[in-house]
């Protein structure tokens, strides 16, 4: 019985201790921030493996879809729920944002899953590098658009979402965005091992092996295609949604190529399709980045070259495709990776 | 009317020549190995360095007339370039193919590379920009209200004369051939004989040598250097280079030159800020329509 659910008790555990931590302030706001940027790290880098590792598609705009989740939860959240010089009054009571707040994070997760749809559609035909370089002009249009749309800022950004997390911090006063990075990531996390482990899932692996055996085997190849790519893309909405939370200010400069670029290290750093691979290297990569700040300019000097040499002795990244249950046997005992 | 449509066509051939100078390291880079060098855009911007720093010395230093600076320059320059790609292929490339990692694993090689070099330049040299000294005079010509100058020309004239002598290497000479056997079959190839280490080397000075020269050429025309310089330019040729079709010569300097003059087009008819946006949604049609670019061959998969 404790066996079963030990994996359950022991996330709660950690959530409630976060949320202790956070409300007595035991830890500085650097180092929580720190925590909460390692969940939507987590999100990332989970959801591009699913699309990198386990489909073994090479995409590299992530930063796009999670520009698209940011702005649209964003520009939703501060127009529900915020006095904002743009939007006027608040649509509807400020209260409400208690509970609408991770519906407005989903909603941003479906459009950033809408705006996959502009990768997936390709995908049908083109393979490989072709669809990589797909990838990369989705990356440029997105942002480029919103660049463009002046009525949210354009290239000055867009800021307000403070107000809307100090009206959920009015109605109960709790640490609203620990908690629900917390829940998001556990949540990213779950689904992806649900999606990757059912029947259905199974297609995504096959797909990565060999298409034209798995299309004769009848997987419906564009369907799961599509759907991948729609989870992956919506994941990273909902990460970028709270990435604008956790800010409070968000320019579509912050989501260029540079961005994609750190996604797309975290999930070979940790192995492709490898998904306890893909949540360790996001974790490790967060500390590292926070951990060379002092070096300023020189971290990214030494980060890439700490790659490579990575790359180097390791070839296949850390878990290379394994998960971490089959490195540690005894794992298997409170969690099934079937 | 007719004068604007020449004007623009000029100054879009310009830009086009850039593009299509560095799309073409990564056409034959992948042509070879399938690999997406994505360390190209910043080789381009160490190129322009390299420049800077020959060129000053040349003239400050050794007191030589502009045109005499120049002529050192470029080879000089060329061959600096292409012995850092060559470095990089030899330190970070190399080892990994010999372990067999996934070819991708090498891709985001490439990409710590690009970044390295980029903030190492940083870290070195400092954000401040560097001006590139005047070398030879710029004369701007007027015919029928057609504006250009003799640089503009040199650049045009320079990006067509690469593009013959590549070709003619790729298609005429041995190690053309090679290059293009490797890239049909790389198992076959070194049981006849080819060396084909050094024909991997060929292609890194070929492609590097190029960017260099793109280089100096871009830091002439635009003489201000920042370490950032390349990346943009460098994603953009890649982009230039798969719609024209990776692994082709022609491709490269075909999609070089369609994206600078989309590029052109769209600044000269809507608000600048509008550019990428256009160009890359043209761009994403035409990937659209021809999933393999427009020379590139789509390739038969054995069952």
């Amino acid at each position: 019985m404790l066996k079963r659910y030990s994996i359950q008790l022991i996330l709660v555990a950690c959530g409630g201790l976060l949320t202790y931590v956070a409300y007595e302030e035991l830890v500085s706001l650097y180092l929580l921030s720190v925590l909460m940027f390692m969940g939507v790290n987590v999100i990332l880098s989970t959801s591009l493996n699913l699309v990198n590792g386990n489909m073994g598609e090479f995409s590299c705009g992530h930063a796009g879809f999670m520009c698209v989740g940011a702005y649209v939860s964003s520009v939703l959240g501060v127009w529900l729920f915020a006095k904002d010089k743009v939007f006027g009054p608040p649509v509807l009571p400020p209260e409400l944002a208690l509970y609408a707040f991770p519906l407005v994070i989903l909603a941003g997760g479906v459009a950033a899953a809408l705006a996959g749809l502009l990768v997936a559609i390709p995908s049908y035909k083109t393979r490989g590098d072709y669809l990589a370089i797909i990838t990369i002009a989705a990356n440029y249009i997105i942002i480029s658009a919103i660049e463009n749309l002046g009525v949210i800022g354009g290239s000055r950004g867009f800021m307000g979402m403070k107000s809307v997390i100090s009206s959920m911090e009015d109605v109960a006063y709790l640490p609203w965005m620990p908690i629900w990075v917390f829940s998001f990531t556990i949540f990213c996390v779950w689904l992806i091992r649900r999606y990757v482990s059912s029947t259905f899932g199974k297609g995504v692996n096959a797909i990565s092996q060999d298409e034209v055996a798995a299309e004769i085997m009848s997987v419906n190849t564009n369907k799961i295609k599509t759907i991948t790519f729609m989870v992956s893309s919506g994941l990273a909405g909902i990460a970028g949604g709270l990435f604008a939370y956790i800010l409070g200010y968000v320019n579509p400069g912050s989501f260029n190529i540079l961005k994609s670029t750190e996604v797309l290290v975290m999930v070979y750093l940790g192995g492709m399709a490898s998904l306890s691979g893909a949540v360790l290297s996001a974790i490790a990569f967060t500390i590292l980045l926070e951990l060379l700040r002092p070096l300023q300019i020189i971290k990214w000097v030494v980060i890439p070259l700490l790659l490579i040499i990575v790359m180097q002795f390791r070839p296949e990244g850390i878990m290379g495709s394994r998960e971490l249950s089959d490195i540690f046997p005894w794992l298997k005992r409170f969690y099934r990776f079937k | 009317m007719l004068a604007t449509i020449i004007q623009n066509l000029i100054n879009a051939l310009q830009w086009g020549s850039f593009y299509a100078l560095i799309a073409l390291g990564y056409t034959l880079v992948y042509g070879v190995l399938t690999l997406i060098n994505f360390a190209h855009g910043d080789i381009f911007m160490v190129g322009a360095y390299i420049a800077f720093f020959v060129a000053t010395f040349m003239l400050s230093a050794a007191g030589l007339p502009g045109w005499a600076a120049l002529a050192l320059t470029i080879p000089l320059t060329m061959i600096l370039t292409s012995m850092v790609g060559v470095t990089l292929e030899r330190v970070a490339y190399r080892p990994l193919r010999r372990k067999g990692a996934h070819r991708l694993y090498v891709v985001i090689t490439a990409l710590m590379c690009g970044l390295i070099l980029e903030h190492a330049n940083l870290a070195l040299l400092g954000a401040s920009r560097k001006a590139f000294p005047p070398m030879i005079t710029e004369h701007v010509y007027n015919i029928g209200g057609v504006s250009f100058t003799n640089l503009k020309v040199a650049v045009i004239v320079s990006a067509i004369l690469v593009f013959i002598l590549l070709q003619w290497i790729v298609t005429k000479t041995k190690v053309g051939m090679a290059m293009r056997a490797i890239s049909y079959d790389k198992f076959a190839v070194p049981l006849m004989g080819i060396p084909m280490d050094n024909i991997i080397v060929a292609t890194f000075v070929l492609g590097s040598g190029m960017a260099g020269l793109a280089g100096i050429l871009f830091a002439m025309s635009y003489p201000i250097l920042e370490p950032y310089m390349g990346a943009l330019i460098g994603w953009k040729a890649f982009i230039a280079a798969v719609v024209g079709g990776i692994g082709d010569i022609r491709g490269a300097f075909l999609g070089g030159f369609l994206l600078g003059a989309v590029e052109i087009l769209v600044v000269a008819f809507f608000p600048s800020t509008f550019r990428d946006l256009i160009a890359f949604t043209v761009l994403l049609v035409i990937l659209a329509f021809r999933p393999t670019g427009l020379f590139g061959v789509a390739k038969t998969t054995k069952i």
